[in-house]
C-alpha cells in the first residue's frame, strides 16, 4: 500500500500519522474536516494510539496540541480559515512561547467561498505571527510537506503553519507514502521562562523570534519547494502555492517557454526572489487568494512590471483557474459553449424530513403577531433557513454571534430579541454569550435547535449531546424557562405556543428543540442493519 | 492520452461513487489521475460536479479548464446543461432523463431534452428502468457509469475490475447486481 488515492485533507493526516503524531486536534470546518476524520479512521492510529476526537471549539484544540507539543510529543491541529480567528490567542501566542515536539497547524483556506463567510488568507496570519508557512501545490507534495513540517516545526522550535485551500483538500490523487517513524517520548519541558510569557519573558522570547527571522529566511532560500523553471524572454511568472497548478496547465498546453518561479515556503527567499525579479520587465504574480505577497513586491508607490490580483490583470476575488491565468498573459482562448437560460439555479437546502424545517415553521407561526420579525442566526444548516420557503433568519456572522447579537438588540430595545443556534455552535462559543445574558438579565430567547451532532458538516460528535439543559440549569437560567420541544409536524401549534410564551418572557429563556439529524438517523440505521446482517 | 470528464448531477446521487470507480481503474492502469469534488453546504440537495482527470503524463491543474472536456456525464437531465462551458466543441454529453425536481422552477422535461441535443452530441439515457432491470434502483448511478464507458478512455473490462474491487466488502450480491446494471447501460449505448 505505497500508493494511494488520496484527497489533499487526506494526504496530510497519512503523512502526519507517518511523522509519528501523538494526536490530532480540530473542530469540524469545511474544506479542513477529512484531516481528522481521516486519523479516526486509520488502524495506524490504533497502536501506538494517536488520539483524534474532536475539541469543542479551535481554541480548546490549539491549546491542546499546544500542551502536547510541552510534554514533547508531536501534534497536528487542523482548522478552516475562520477557526483561525476563535484560535488566534493561542496561535499568535505560540510563536513567542515557541514549542518543544514538532506543532504543526493545517489551515485550510475556502477562497470563492464555497462554504465560508469570507475568503481571508491565512498566509497573513503565517506572516503576522513570524514563523515559517508552508503552501504546497499538489497532492504529492501536500504529503511530503507535511512531514517537512514537523521537521522544520523541530529544528526552529516554532508551530509551522501549512496552508491548503479547498481546492486542494477536496482533489484526489495517487500519492506515494515514505517510512513511518516513531513517536517522541515523554519529555516534559523543564524550560519555565519559554513557556511563562510574564512581560519580562515574553520581551525576551520576542526578540528571539526576532533574531530567528534570518534563520527561516535562510531555510526558504535553501528550500527544494522553492524553485526556478528556465525559460525565455522578458515576462515571467511567479506563482504560489496552488497557483503553481494553474500557470503550468496554461503553460502547457499553450506551449509557453516563460520562466517561472515557484514558491512554497515562506518567509519569502528574498535573495532568490530578488535575482528572479531583476532579470525580467513584466511578472505575473500568481496567488490564491488575497494579493498579499503582490502588495508587498510592488511596494507602496506600486512598481508597475508587478501583475496581478492589484491591477486586474487576474480577479481581485475568488478562487483561480487556468483561463483567467491565459488571460492575463495575453493569450487568446477560444469561445466557449454557453449554458441555456432553461438551466435553473439549485441552491442547496435543508433536507426533507429535517428537524429544523419544523422548528422554522413554528418560530415563522409564533413571530406573526409580533411587528418586529428579526430572528439572529448561527453557522450551520439552519442557516439554510434564511432562504425560501422559510425567510426565518436575518443575520448569520460568526459562531455564536446568535445569541450575543440578540443580547445587544434587546440592550437596544428590540422585542423580542429571539436567535438560533444548533447544539455544536453552542458549545462551540454560544455558553460565554449566554452567561453575559443571565448576568445582565437580558430579555432573550435563545432556540438551540439540537439535532445530536454537527450536521452541516458531515455528522461529527457534537460536544453537549444530552446535556443541554444541565448546561443552561448550570449557567444560570431559570429552570422555569429552560423549555423542551420536539420539532415534528403535528406539534407545530404546541410549539408555537412554548415559542410565543417565552417570547413574552422578560428574562432568559432557553428553548431547546431537539430531534436527531435525518442523515445521521440515516447512517446509523444504515450501520446497525450492517452489524445485524454480519 | 488525456481524458477530461465532469461529473455532474445532485448532492446525494452517487456522483462520487462513480468517480471513485473510474479513479481506481485509471490507478490500476497506472495513469495519473486528479479528481476534484464538492463537500460541505452545496451537498444538501444542490447541484454538485466532480472534475476528473486522466492522463499519461503529469495532470497540473485540479480544475479542467473551459472548453477543455471530452465528456459531461450527468445523473440528472438539467445539471449536464448547467456545465456546458467546460465541454469541449467536439465532446459528448451522457445523461440520465430522469429529472430530480427539488425545486419549484424546473424547467419542462421535453424542452430540456430537446436542449440537450442541440447543445452537443448527446446520448440520452433511462438510467432508472436499466437500474431496475439490474434489479436494484440504487445503480443508477452504475447504469450511467456503464452508459458512459465507451467514453472513459479504458477498456471497460477495467472498469468491470474496478467495481469488483469498490463493492467488493458489500458482498457477493451486490456486487453482481452492479455488474448488471453497469452491462445494461454499456450495450445500451452501443448498440
Amino acid at each position: 500500500m505505497n500508493k494511494q488515492l488520496l484527497l489533499g485533507a487526506e494526504a496530510i493526516a497519512q503523512a502526519a500519522l507517518d511523522a509519528g503524531i501523538s494526536g490530532v486536534y480540530a473542530y469540524p470546518g469545511t474544506p479542513s474536516t477529512e484531516i481528522t476524520e481521516y486519523v479516526q479512521k486509520s488502524p495506524q492510529a490504533k497502536e501506538p494510539f494517536v488520539r483524534a476526537a474532536w475539541a469543542t471549539n479551535e481554541k480548546t484544540a490549539y491549546e491542546a496540541a499546544l500542551g502536547m507539543s510541552y510534554a514533547g510529543k508531536r501534534s497536528l491541529v487542523c482548522m478552516k480559515h475562520v477557526g483561525l480567528n476563535v484560535a488566534a490567542d493561542a496561535f499568535m501566542n505560540s510563536s513567542v512561547t515557541g514549542i518543544h515536539g514538532g506543532l504543526v497547524i493545517v489551515v485550510a483556506d475556502d477562497p470563492s467561498m464555497h462554504s465560508s463567510q469570507n475568503e481571508q488568507d491565512s498566509r497573513v496570519y503565517g506572516k503576522f505571527a513570524m514563523i515559517p508557512v508552508l503552501e504546497p501545490a499538489n497532492q504529492q507534495e501536500t504529503y511530503n510537506m507535511t512531514r517537512h513540517a514537523f521537521d522544520l516545526s523541530e529544528q526552529t522550535a516554532l508551530p509551522v503553519l501549512l496552508r491548503i485551500p479547498t481546492r486542494l483538500s477536496h482533489s484526489r490523487a495517487v500519492v506515494t507514502r515514505t517510512e513511518t517513524r516513531p513517536h517522541n517520548n515523554l519529555t516534559p519541558s523543564e524550560e519555565k521562562g519559554k513557556w511563562i510569557l510574564l512581560p519580562a519573558n515574553a520581551r525576551r522570547n520576542y526578540q528571539q523570534l526576532l533574531e530567528k527571522q534570518q534563520q527561516l529566511v535562510s531555510l526558504s532560500e535553501s528550500s527544494p519547494y522553492n524553485k526556478i523553471m528556465e525559460g525565455t524572454g522578458k515576462k515571467a511568472v511567479i506563482a504560489f502555492g496552488i497557483g503553481y497548478n494553474y500557470a503550468m496547465e496554461v503553460i502547457g498546453s499553450y506551449k509557453l517557454q516563460i520562466p517561472l518561479l515557484k514558491i512554497s515556503q515562506y518567509p519569502l527567499p528574498e535573495h532568490k526572489i530578488k535575482a528572479f525579479c531583476d532579470q525580467y520587465d513584466d511578472i505575473l504574480i500568481v496567488e490564491e487568494g488575497y494579493p498579499v505577497y503582490e502588495e508587498l513586491l510592488k511596494g507602496y508607490f506600486g512598481n508597475l512590471k508587478f501583475r496581478g490580483r492589484l491591477d486586474g490583470a487576474l480577479p481581485r476575488t475568488g478562487e483561480l483557474s487556468p483561463a483567467p491565468l491565459a488571460k492575463a498573459l495575453g493569450l487568446t482562448t477560444s469561445e466557449t459553449k454557453v449554458i441555456p437560460a432553461i438551466v435553473a439555479p439549485r441552491p442547496p437546502m435543508l433536507c426533507q424530513g429535517c428537524g429544523h424545517r419544523d422548528l422554522f415553521d413554528a418560530l415563522n407561526l409564533a413571530m406573526e403577531s409580533y411587528p418586529y420579525k428579526q430572528v439572529f442566526g448561527d453557522i450551520g444548516c439552519y442557516t439554510l433557513g434564511a432562504l425560501p420557503p422559510y425567510n426565518a433568519i436575518s443575520t448569520c456572522v460568526d459562531m455564536g454571534a446568535s445569541i450575543t447579537m440578540a443580547k445587544g438588540a434587546a440592550d437596544a430595545g428590540l422585542r423580542p430579541a429571539v436567535c438560533v443556534i444548533g447544539d455544536s455552535t453552542f458549545t462551540h462559543s454560544g455558553m460565554t454569550g449566554l452567561l453575559d445574558a443571565v448576568n445582565d438579565r437580558s430579555p432573550v430567547t435563545i432556540i438551540i435547535s439540537d439535532n445530536d451532532t454537527t450536521a452541516m458538516t458531515g455528522g461529527q460528535d457534537s460536544a453537549g449531546t444530552g446535556r443541554f439543559f444541565d448546561i443552561c440549569k448550570g449557567l444560570g437560567v431559570e429552570e422555569e424557562h429552560i423549555r423542551l420541544m420536539v420539532p415534528l409536524k403535528k406539534n407545530l401549534n404546541e410549539n408555537s405556543t412554548i415559542l410565543k410564551e417565552e417570547l413574552d418572557y422578560n428574562g432568559v429563556s432557553v428553548i431547546i428543540s431537539q430531534r436527531e439529524c435525518v442523515q445521521t438517523l440515516k447512517k446509523n440505521q444504515k450501520s446497525k442493519k450492517l452489524i445485524a446482517e454480519n | 492520452m488525456q481524458r477530461n470528464i465532469i461529473i455532474a448531477g445532485v448532492g446525494g446521487q452517487g456522483i462520487l461513487t462513480i468517480a471513485s470507480i473510474i479513479d481506481l481503474a485509471a490507478m490500476n492502469l497506472g495513469l495519473h489521475v486528479k479528481q476534484a469534488e464538492v463537500h460541505g453546504m452545496s451537498q444538501r440537495g444542490g447541484a454538485v460536479e466532480s472534475h476528473l482527470r486522466i492522463s499519461t503524463e503529469e495532470i497540473y491543474s485540479d480544475l479542467i479548464p473551459l472548453g477543455k472536456a471530452d465528456m459531461i456525464l450527468s445523473l440528472e437531465p438539467m445539471e449536464s446543461l448547467r456545465y456546458l462551458p467546460f465541454l469541449a466543441p467536439d465532446g459528448v454529453i451522457v445523461t440520465s432523463t430522469e429529472p430530480y425536481e427539488n425545486i419549484d422552477s424546473y424547467p419542462d422535461k421535453t424542452e430540456l431534452l430537446q436542449k440537450i441535443s442541440e447543445s452537443s452530441s448527446a446520448f440520452l439515457v433511462d438510467a432508472k428502468s436499466m437500474a431496475t432491470a439490474a434489479g436494484n434502483v440504487m445503480t443508477y448511478n452504475v447504469a450511467m457509469l456503464g452508459a458512459a464507458a465507451p467514453y472513459i478512455g479504458m477498456e471497460p473490462a477495467e472498469l468491470e475490475k474496478a467495481i469488483v474491487t469498490y463493492f467488493g466488502g458489500k458482498g457477493e450480491k451486490i456486487v453482481e447486481t452492479n455488474l448488471n446494471a453497469f452491462r445494461l447501460g454499456k450495450d445500451n449505448t452501443q448498440k
